[in-house]
């Protein structure tokens, strides 16, 4: 396994943001987390990056224990995030947010390679490469923040709503850009309200509710299931 | 506006114009710290004054040293060596001056995610717990028992007093302007002052390293994300602003020739004013904004008569902020464009 949860809690002042949550993510998969808004989607996704402490559980990335580790160092071994809100960097231009996602890194021909590869997946991002990143557009800015996040080269990059804000047509491009990071060899944790889009691109997915994980299943299988459809499908009403 | 009925003569308008600008650049070295501190952590540093006040007094300590404490007055170019000694000495003095206040009075709080004005108040706790360590300087030398010239050299338990340098640089002319002479003190001071700022200025834009520092100033936690040691960014925030208040005080002590364990209060309020003017968090702005301040107050010296001085300052930082509440230049460093 590639990433590995296992009973992780983590608390907001004496609330408890997630419970108990457990879950794998093998390489070279796409796995989701799907949930509605507050279920602790986002929180998981900053605690994996180091962001949020850990009050009980454990975070394995590949074998090591990175549960305390502090997000600089988990950018080093390969697990990269692209944030809810994208979290772009409003003042620096287009070109100067992919090279902070190469931040961490030494090797500048690996750098170069990766450049090409992001602004390959996002030729828009090549047409505004000068441009303050803080006058992009919605979906040019989660461009920048899913390429920004494949700059680090990482082994598994977290998408955090990639698709939140963005219309329908856009929504479709970058799920296929999501299928296609996957194609190139990169693991992808994927959060999403967009359930059905999600459970589509997944291997893996796993339903989030208050904070605990209630259900979980192929993409498929939870895309069948009668309550997942219910509550995050519209139903078929 | 006839400046020669104001100003008494063109010429004197030209004077107080440029010794307004000396003063001026040794006000934007101090702002720089403020402004970068607040670019990174949207807090005043208020303990900065007292990186400054240290820096002071390791110039003195190293002319004492190295010329004893008889007293000299010497030209720029004899005075050139010992500066150069001295301006390491306060650089290092003020950086690990900075460092210190970084881990003991902010790092502690901040990984705890203590609020704003907690940290703020540690701040000002530390900047009088640096300046009365300065006043007790020869009750410490007396405990650690180091009986020097350097422990000696004011008058015992007079330590509050003013510490006179004991070597006076005498400025000699360089060439007119408009009747006023502009002298190689004065030149080397602002000189010196726009140079540093100028390698910061590029060191924060172009470097990968000034790349880290505005992304921290911009969103800390996605700057975490992209691999950034946050607690170092902040650490060499603080250091560069300790190394910026180094020269400073070097500037200070060529043009003034003696400090006290109190000489960084008004000149950090007035860097402080300086920072704030030209937007705080804006190297730019800090440069803009004391030199502004610099020849602003000392036009109202002329004018209104020395006593007058602060008044004039801080009268024109209330004027600029009712007009422009975030400052001349406003942006910050955060949004500071490449």
């Amino acid at each position: 396994m590639l990433l590995e949860v296992e009973g992780l809690c983590v608390n907001y002042g004496h609330i408890e943001a997630i419970r108990d949550i457990s879950f794998t993510v093998e390489e070279g998969s796409v796995v989701t987390l799907i949930g509605a808004n507050g279920a602790g989607k986002t929180t998981t996704m900053k605690t994996l990056s180091g962001l949020r402490r850990v009050r009980a559980g454990r975070v394995v990335f590949d074998g090591n224990d990175i549960t305390h580790l502090p997000p600089y160092e988990r950018v080093k071994l390969g697990l990269s995030q692209s944030p809810e809100g994208r979290g772009i960097f409003p003042g620096m231009t287009v070109r100067e947010n992919l090279d902070m996602g190469a931040y961490a890194r030494k090797d500048k021909a690996g750098v170069a390679a990766d450049l090409d590869r992001a602004l390959g997946l996002f030729p828009r991002l090549q047409e505004r490469i000068a441009q303050v990143a803080g006058t992009l557009s919605g979906g040019e800015q989660q461009m920048l923040a899913i390429g920004r996040a494949l700059m680090a080269r990482p082994r598994v990059v977290l998408l955090d709503e990639p698709s939140m804000g963005l219309a329908p047509k856009l929504i479709q491009q970058i799920f296929s850009i999501i299928k296609e990071i996957n194609a190139q060899g990169t693991t992808v944790l994927l959060v999403e309200q967009n359930a059905a889009q999600a459970l589509k691109a997944a291997d893996e997915a796993y339903v989030l509710e208050t904070g605990e994980i209630v259900r979980s299943g192929t993409g498929a299988q939870l895309a069948g299931d009668e309550s997942v459809r219910a509550a995050y499908l519209g139903g078929d009403l | 506006m006839d400046l020669g009925a104001l100003f008494g003569s063109f010429d004197s308008f030209l004077s107080f114009t440029i010794g307004g600008l000396v003063f001026g650049a040794i006000y934007a070295l101090i702002a720089l710290g403020y402004t970068m501190v607040y670019g990174v952590l949207q807090l005043i540093n208020f303990a900065h004054s007292e990186v400054f006040m240290y820096g002071t007094f390791a110039v003195a300590w190293v002319f004492v040293f190295l010329h004893g404490t008889g007293s000299a007055t010497w030209d720029l170019k004899q005075a050139a060596p010992t500066l150069l000694v001295a301006l390491v000495a306060a650089m290092a003095m003020s950086a690990a001056i900075a460092l210190l206040l970084e881990r003991v009075a902010y790092r502690p709080l901040i990984k705890k995610n203590a609020p704003k004005l907690i940290i703020l108040i540690s701040a000002i706790g530390a900047s009088f717990a640096l300046s009365e360590a300065m006043g007790l300087r020869d009750r410490f030398a007396g405990w650690f028992g180091v009986d020097n010239k350097l422990a000696n050299y004011v008058t015992p338990a007079k330590a509050r007093d003013v510490y006179t340098n004991p070597v006076t640089i005498e400025p000699h002319g360089l060439f007119d302007i408009g009747g006023y002479t502009v002298t190689d003190v004065d030149l080397t001071i602002i000189v010196a002052a726009l140079a540093m700022m100028i390698v910061l200025d590029q060191l924060v834009r172009r470097t990968r390293f000034g790349r880290g520092i505005r992304s921290v100033a911009q969103d800390p936690e996605s700057a975490a994300l992209m691999g950034v040691n946050a607690t170092r960014v902040v650490q060499i925030t603080f250091l560069i602003g300790g190394l910026a208040a180094g020269v400073a005080a070097t500037l200070y002590m060529m043009k003034i020739g003696a400090t006290k364990q109190s000489a960084g209060f008004l000149l950090g309020v007035k860097a402080f004013t300086a920072a704030v003017m030209g937007g705080i968090g804006n190297l730019r702005g800090a440069l803009l904004g004391g030199l502004t301040l610099g020849v602003m107050e000392n036009w109202g010296a002329a004018v209104f008569g020395n006593e007058w001085r602060d008044v004039v300052s801080f009268v024109l930082l209330v004027l600029i902020l009712l007009v422009r509440p975030s400052g001349i230049l406003g942006e910050s460093l955060g949004k500071a464009r490449a």
